[in-house]
């Protein structure tokens, strides 16, 4: 009889245990991310300078920094949890930044402290990547076309604008966040966090021209919440 | 000779002093073809003042290979026929001993000096001693790692005022305007390539954003450097129409290499067109 | 100060010892070969940096095994990127100006002949003597240790224009501590070079022999004099400029940095400076700084060639007048390196006269030792050949000078490669030339065993045929529009030059080969040359009048006693067809 409820007292704590942990069945929350006002006009990027980037454009592209979809929907903004969630260990594998056209894919890269970050240069040109870090060790480097990818890592959590020393309209963001749970929000402005275990929450909203924003939120179960974000559009 | 068997000198010692002197005239003939042929020159000149430039250019050329070859030559020739001629050979003096040389440097240089200081005076008179026209067009240049940037001043004539800490490139706003508080700055247009209408002068202002660098279009015959800190300006009329390049000629950093822009010259509708459709963009 | 007696007060005790005698030694000719092996250490890293410059500018993607072991950053696999090119070129401008031409014609063979020249014991400070090299040697390891450091050597040139030299870290990689360490390094080369030239200031105006008036002295003692005049003056502006720099960089003063700059994004918290001002104090030095590369080599030929033609020149007096010229004008000229600078344009013109007019005393020097040459007896080895040589680089060089000595030419040659091209043949090139005379001449002096003869004139034909070929080419390049201090070449105007470019490239990598030629011969003749006499060349000044190689007190105890001036050529005497200077056999007239 005892050695049986060991064994059940032993299965309760295993999935508690297991519960308590990043698995399939967490609750959901997930929202839109809009904004109000009138944002500032995206301009067409002049490439001039580089024709071999120029010519693979038939129209020319236009800049990044404010991407908006139907509806007010505000893309490109990082949506992580600040608070309420253990540190992750970093995934092996790496976060990949692609130099492209003289633009920078995808215009924002999120990932994990500690994560590999592995920059690719598929340009004819030579680009000098540059992360503008405050908190982390800054750094710039050159990459001729056809060399090996330059690959680094982080080891604090930072929002870190990225720029191009040699061709000045290339703007990117590093998001480097402390756990799994981040999501960017695409076109629709929409955006999910899913398999979070229960507690409570700091839900934080970053975008790189409207800056941070944060809400908390509490997960019981497997439901899913609601959170919606709201950025003040600015004309210039 | 005693001094050629104490250095161990082989018995071909004589006949160095004349490959010295075969070999020189074959350099100095190899050096002077291809100037001669005119295989590397200039790009043609587009513009209005730059005539006086290749002149000077051509004459100094001139002077210079009638200079190099002369030097050479005569090198050659002296070398040829007096060494290693044979032991107790007569020394001899050139006629007229050292004054001959110093009068002849000082006339011929002189009149050299004279001719191009003087005269050459001019050819630069016209690009920095004359200002510009009063109703030239004003267009700002700025030069930053590692782009150029330029900038039209709008319906207004007037430039908005720079503002270094309001710099964003990632928004193209690469002056640093203020147009939500600078009226000014709210008809500016900027652009990537220097367009400008052909014939008409053109006032280029330059502002130097972080570092030195400098603006240089060979076909105008222009080279300027922008030096933070400093107004400095140029100016210039493009005669022909086309597509030029401009190009950094200060080290300003590791894209330096890689600082260029176009100089797109139209006609002046075609200009108009242009500034409508890069002012619909701002 | 027309004659002194040598002072036996200066005189210092015998060395003992492998320290006193190799290591920090008081004796001239051994800090004369000191700074000679320092020099050419510098010289291999210098062409070695130009070979890999050389190789990137026509196979850019070309991976050079093992590079990246000397910079994992700067040459990922082994592949130059566009910054390390810069550091590549900052240092090979660098150690070649400072610390090949600076030290080899003038520290090395100044301190080793000068005061032998002139009858002395020794410099008149020995002890300043030795520390000018032990200084100049630090300054060395300092800029050397740039390459180790992890950011790398600076990239701002050879020239440090500011504010990209001055703003720190943020102007690019290797512009923090790279940038430092070489302000740190060209300040005490600055404290180096004013001890020396000191020294021989000093030595050569109160250690002359008795009966060594100041016109009695050899045409190169002269040139080391006037040089040492000039670097007293032109590096003791440049000491103060570094210092000033160094401030800016790590004090926040604002000495070249104007307000309102954003470098990479940050905008400087500087204001009130002026870069023009950097240029002006560092040309206020740079000009000067290429006659102090010249002028030695300019003596050391005319000393060569006198010997090697068994007589004299058409006038040493006038030879040595012109050297005085050009040293004085040198200081009027520093503006034309700035025509389109931003400096005032009516200064441009100001100074294109003064520097239109050195060409007259540059033409004498040039119309006397061709005129010289006429009615001869040429000796050919290869001290006189590399002679000729200076004379024929020092014509080309000279004349692609006078393009750019008139700002309206220079609107359109400014940085491009005509300017490098000028300056390599008519600095580089030449003075190297007169080093390599000067070796061949003075080795067996130097060591006891002379240089193999057959090896030198080989050493010759290869150089002086290569380095046209390398250096001609430069400016045709530049007439075309070819810019310099590119990395890479992307402009449109460009492609059709490639195959230029490519010759030069191969011209470079052979000239540079058959420098081991002499390399070879140096080292080999140490141990297996011929043994030299006290006068293998026949020649009249007091170097041959003491045995190869000297005794530690240069004559013996003995002070001499000068009848002649140096170049009794071409007359009849006692041992042949010259009349030694301390010979009191009477002149020839």
């Amino acid at each position: 009889m005892r050695i049986k409820h060991v064994y059940l007292a032993g299965v309760a704590i295993l999935a508690a245990a297991t519960l308590t942990s990043a698995v399939p069945g967490g609750g959901t929350v997930s929202g839109k991310i809009t904004y109000e006002g009138t944002p500032a006009k995206q301009k067409p990027i002049d490439m001039s300078k580089e024709p071999s980037c120029a010519k693979q454009y038939t129209t020319p592209p236009t800049t990044e920094t404010v991407v908006t979809g139907a509806n007010n929907a505000l893309e490109n903004v990082v949506v992580y949890i600040s608070a309420g969630a253990p540190d992750d260990a970093a995934p092996s594998q790496a976060a990949v930044f692609t130099q492209k056209g003289c633009r920078y894919i995808p215009h924002v890269l999120a990932f994990q402290v500690n994560q590999p970050l592995q920059v690719v240069n598929d340009d004819q040109t030579s680009h000098n990547i540059h992360p503008l870090a405050k908190v982390n060790r800054e750094w710039n480097k050159s990459q001729p076309p056809g060399t090996p990818p330059i690959v680094d890592k982080y080891d604090k959590p930072e929002f870190i604008p990225v720029k191009c020393n040699v061709h000045p309209w290339m703007h990117g963001t590093f998001a480097v966040l402390k756990n799994s749970h981040y999501a960017i929000s695409a076109n629709d402005g929409g955006f999910a966090l899913p398999n979070l275990p229960p507690g409570k929450y700091t839900i934080s909203a970053y975008h790189e021209s409207y800056g941070d924003q944060s809400q908390e939120v509490t997960i019981t179960g497997s439901e899913t919440k609601t959170i919606n974000f709201v950025f003040k559009a600015k004309p210039y | 000779m005693e001094i050629a068997a104490r250095v161990g000198l082989g018995e071909r010692l004589d006949a160095m002093g004349k490959l010295f002197a075969i070999v020189l005239v074959i350099i100095a003939l190899a050096s002077a073809y291809p100037i001669a042929k005119h295989m590397y020159v200039p790009p043609e000149d587009i513009s209005t003042h730059g005539h006086a430039i290749d002149d000077q250019l051509s004459d100094t050329m001139a002077e210079a290979g009638f200079a190099f070859l002369g030097a050479q030559i005569i090198l050659a020739f002296f070398v040829w026929k007096f060494s290693e001629r044979k032991e107790g050979a007569k020394l001899k003096n050139f006629p007229g001993g050292a004054k001959l040389m110093v009068s002849v440097a000082f006339i011929i240089v002189g009149a050299e000096v004279f001719a191009l200081g003087v005269l050459g005076q001019k050819a630069w008179a016209n690009v920095y001693f004359t200002p510009p026209r009063p109703d030239a067009l004003q267009i700002q240049a700025q030069a930053g790692q590692f782009a150029f940037y330029f900038r039209y001043p709008g319906a207004d004539g007037k430039f908005g005022a720079i503002h270094p800490d309001k710099i964003d490139e990632g928004n193209q706003n690469f002056f640093g305007l203020d147009p939500a508080n600078d009226i000014e700055a709210r008809d500016d247009i900027v652009s990537g390539e220097l367009t400008i209408p052909v014939n008409r002068e053109v006032h280029l202002l330059m502002h130097a954003k972080d570092v030195g660098h400098s603006f240089y279009v060979r076909e105008l015959r222009i080279q300027q450097d922008f030096v933070p800190g400093l107004d400095l300006s140029v100016h210039f009329t493009a005669t022909k129409i086309g597509r030029y390049e401009i190009v950094c000629t200060q080290l300003c950093g590791l894209g330096h290499y890689n600082m260029k822009a176009y100089l797109s010259v139209m006609a002046q509708d075609d200009f108009e067109k242009w500034l409508k459709q890069k002012a619909s963009e701002q | 100060m027309q004659e002194a007696s040598a002072q036996p007060a200066h005189v210092h005790a015998p060395p003992e010892g492998f320290i006193r005698k190799h290591v920090f030694s008081l004796d001239h000719k051994v800090i004369g070969k000191q700074y000679y092996a320092l020099g050419l250490l510098a010289v291999c890293m210098g062409m070695g940096l130009s070979w890999l410059m050389r190789f990137h500018l026509v196979w850019p993607t070309t991976r050079i095994p093992g590079l990246e072991l000397l910079s994992k950053v700067g040459a990922p696999g082994g592949v130059i990127t566009p910054e390390y090119y810069l550091s590549l070129l900052t240092m090979h401008g660098t150690l070649m100006v400072f610390f090949v031409l600076t030290n080899a014609p003038f520290a090395a063979f100044g301190n080793y002949f000068l005061p032998i020249q002139i009858g002395a014991e020794d410099m008149a400070f020995p002890r300043f003597n030795m520390m000018s090299f032990w200084t100049t040697l630090v300054a060395f390891l300092v800029l050397v240790l740039a390459f180790v450091i992890p950011d790398g050597p600076p990239i701002s040139g050879w020239t440090s224009y500011a504010p990209l030299s001055a703003v720190g870290q943020d102007a690019g990689p290797g512009m923090g501590w790279g940038m430092n360490l070489w302000g740190i390094s060209i300040a005490i080369f600055c404290i180096g070079s004013l001890l020396g030239a000191l020294n021989f200031i000093a030595t050569t105006l109160d250690l002359r022999a008795k009966g060594m008036t100041l016109m009695r002295m050899p045409i190169c003692t002269w040139a080391w004099f006037i040089t040492s005049c000039i670097a007293l003056l032109a590096f003791a502006v440049l000491l103060p400029a570094c210092i000033l720099l160094i401030l800016d960089r790590t004090a926040g003063t604002s000495f070249f940095i104007p307000s309102g700059l954003v470098v990479s994004d940050r905008l400087q918290p500087h204001s009130g400076g002026s870069p023009l001002l950097w240029q002006h104090l560092f040309w206020f030095f740079g000009h000067p700084e290429v006659y102090i590369a010249i002028l030695p080599s300019m003596g050391i030929v005319s000393h060569i060639l006198i010997n090697s033609m068994r007589k004299p020149l058409l006038s040493s007096k006038v030879i040595i007048y012109c050297m005085m010229s050009i040293g004085f004008l040198s200081w009027m000229v520093w503006g034309h390196h700035m025509f389109v600078s931003g400096m005032n344009p009516f200064s441009s013109l100001l100074f294109s006269f003064p520097t239109l007019t050195i060409t007259i005393p540059a033409t004498i020097m040039t119309l006397i030792w061709l005129g010289s040459l006429y009615g001869a007896n040429l000796r050919i080895n290869a001290a006189s050949l590399f002679a000729l040589g200076f004379i024929s680089m020092f014509v080309s060089g000279g004349v692609s000078g006078f393009f750019l000595a008139q700002p309206s030419i220079d609107i359109v040659l400014h940085a491009t490669y005509f300017v490098v091209g000028h300056f390599h043949m008519v600095m580089g090139v030449a003075s190297i030339f007169g080093v390599f005379a000067g070796t061949y001449f003075w080795y067996g002096k130097m060591t006891g065993r002379m240089m193999n003869e057959k090896l030198g004139q080989l050493h010759f034909w290869l150089t002086f045929i290569g380095t046209y070929c390398i250096f001609m080419p430069f400016h045709y390049l530049g007439l075309v529009g070819n810019i310099r201090r590119y990395s890479s070449f992307v402009n449109d105007f460009m492609g059709p030059l490639m195959p230029l470019h490519k010759f030069i490239t191969i011209a470079a990598l052979s000239t540079g080969a058959a420098q081991f030629i002499f390399l070879f011969n140096l080292i080999y003749s140490h141990f297996k040359g011929k043994p030299a006499s006290e006068n293998p060349w026949e020649g009249t000044t007091l170097e041959w009048s003491i045995p190869s190689p000297p005794p530690w007190n240069n004559f013996g105890g003995k002070h001499p006693v000068i009848y002649h001036d140096p170049y009794q050529y071409g007359v009849k005497g006692s041992k042949g067809d010259y009349i030694m200077q301390d010979s009191p056999e009477p002149s020839a007239s």
